[in-house]
């Protein structure tokens, strides 16, 4: 599905990441955690091609990630939902058109009672008018989890999604994920929430990988 | 007033939507597609009054000539007819006139004044020739008039005319050379508001990529938007410029050249090409600026 084989990231001269190599089978759960700066968003960046690797070989689908074209790049993320910490949300569009934008730009009208289930589904069925500024931190999170799931993607990247949210809030995040896996659906979670890793570990299987020194290692026993 | 620019700058429905709203680079491409189309109909005007200037110096002063006959009092007469003799008998003589005393005082009030004593003035006498479509043959009248009527010369008007038709199909020239630069400028202004609204919105583009987005559909919003806006500006100035140009006194009334800047019968429908033609610059300037700063983004 993603395949990483001694993928290095450098940018100015400078090496983020190094010799990384990792394969997401489907349905599998995974947690990405390091220090702050570590690199977790540039290896999510490298996941979803919005960032080229600068050695290795980096495969989507079995596509080899450097001879795909723009459009075919911009078709893929159609089959990877996408969670930022910042959600990403156009400001000027409801939160309902802000969940149905992947199928606006794809030019397929969305179903209206899909997606009415899918903003129930993540408790904003109540906010669909709103604007997003109005919404709060946990809102906003689980509305970009919605957005990101519209399509019904393979995989789903979520970076820091929990790091604005309260305890609770990130728990029901959290739920939202597991369960997401549960429906045979790949996700990567980058975090240096431990706390919430463990929680999950109580959930699902979930693979815990830890970037240190630019690089991607299995971390240790105690998650 | 508000309310009118706020339904010309009224933001789409549909797709576009992803794009918030513009006011500013809305308002600036507004103003500068009317402007041009404005000044497009003027170039416009001009290079089809001049166009006409020329068709009518060249096509009728082409068929007229002059004999001008320079004699001593007595002999004026004898000269005038066997003038008349000699154009009887040549060939592509259509027609030819003395001109009267009268015609000869119009001909020169506008240096003398209207109280010119024509009787006590030495003037030469002038016959106005109209040539036949197949046109005369120059130089052998000209010898003719030499043997038969020595103070006679003949002008065909080329001297003059020659220049003439040179300039006005220069200006016309001009007029259209204008219209491009017109066009130019209004494309390099969209792009500018363009590339403006492209920067502006680099959160948004880099969100619609996350999603799925294409290039030729953030293109195309944006591309649709400046279009309208294209479309609606030039058609407002077209308008207006048509309007101005119904406004300048008739050709008729005053008799100069400037008079004669407008548009008669059909040539009235020539303007109504500039606000396609502007939607048509605006839609390609859109499309090259987004591409072009689309393809820095992944």
């Amino acid at each position: 599905m993603i395949e990483l084989q001694n993928v290095a990231m450098s940018y100015s001269g400078a090496e983020l990441l190094s010799d990384m190599s990792l394969r997401l089978a489907p349905g599998s759960f995974h947690f990405l955690t390091g220090p702050s700066g570590a690199g977790k968003t540039t290896f999510l960046k490298l996941c979803y091609a919005e960032l080229l690797p600068s050695a290795g070989h980096l495969s989507l689908f079995g596509k080899d990630v450097r001879a795909m074209s723009r459009d075919e790049i911009a078709g893929l993320r159609q089959r990877i939902g996408v969670v930022h910490q910042d959600c990403q949300f156009l400001d000027h569009l409801s939160v309902e058109e802000n969940v149905a934008l992947p199928m606006t730009v794809s030019s397929r009208a969305p179903d209206m009672d899909q997606l009415r289930e899918l903003l129930n589904w993540v408790g904003l069925k109540h906010q669909a008018n709103a604007r997003p500024p109005q919404l709060s931190g946990g809102e906003r999170q689980r509305a970009a989890l919605a957005r990101a799931v519209i399509m019904s993607p393979d995989v789903i990247l979520a970076d820091e999604p929990t790091g604005n949210l309260d305890w609770e809030m990130s728990l029901r995040l959290l739920s939202l994920l597991v369960e997401l896996n549960k429906m045979g659906k790949t996700v990567v979670i980058a975090t240096h929430d431990l706390n919430l890793i463990r929680q999950a570990k109580a959930q699902v299987s979930a693979r815990v990988l830890r970037i240190a020194n630019r690089h991607l290692q299995a971390a240790g026993a105690d998650l | 007033m508000r309310a009118t620019l706020s339904i010309l700058t009224a933001e789409t429905t549909g797709p576009d939507r992803v794009v918030p709203p513009t006011g500013f680079t809305a308002r600036l491409t507004l103003f500068t597609a009317a402007a041009m189309a404005f000044l497009a109909v003027f170039a416009l005007a001009l290079s089809l009054a001049t166009g006409r200037l020329a068709d009518r110096w060249a096509d009728s002063l082409a068929r007229s000539a002059t004999i001008r006959i320079s004699a001593p009092p007595e002999q004026m007469e004898a000269q005038v007819a066997a003038v008349q003799e000699v154009l009887k008998t040549t060939p592509g003589v259509e027609s030819s006139r003395v001109l009267g005393d009268e015609e000869m005082k119009g001909l020169l009030k506008p240096w003398f004044g209207p109280d010119l004593p024509v009787d006590a003035l030495p003037l030469p006498k002038l016959i106005a020739v109209t040539e036949t479509a197949d046109g005369l043959d120059a130089e052998g009248l000209r010898l003719r008039l030499q043997a038969e009527a020595p103070g006679a010369i003949f002008d065909d008007h080329t001297r003059w005319r020659r220049p003439l038709v040179a300039a006005a199909e220069r200006l016309r020239m001009l007029g259209l050379m204008s219209l491009v630069l017109i066009f130019g400028a209004m494309a390099g202004m969209i792009t500018l508001a363009a590339q403006a609204a492209l920067a502006a919105n680099g959160q948004v583009i880099a969100t619609l990529r996350l999603v799925g987005a294409k290039d030729a559909f953030i293109a195309r919003a944006f591309v649709r938007r400046f279009t309208t806006r294209g479309l609606i500006g030039a058609v407002a100035g077209t308008v207006l410029g048509m309007v101005a140009i119904a406004l300048l006194p008739s050709a008729e009334a005053a008799g100069g050249f400037l008079t004669g800047l407008g548009f008669s019968g059909l040539s009235w429908l020539w303007p109504l090409i500039i606000p396609p033609i502007a939607a048509i610059v605006a839609f390609a300037a859109t499309r090259f600026a987004a591409l072009r700063m689309l393809r820095r983004i992944r």
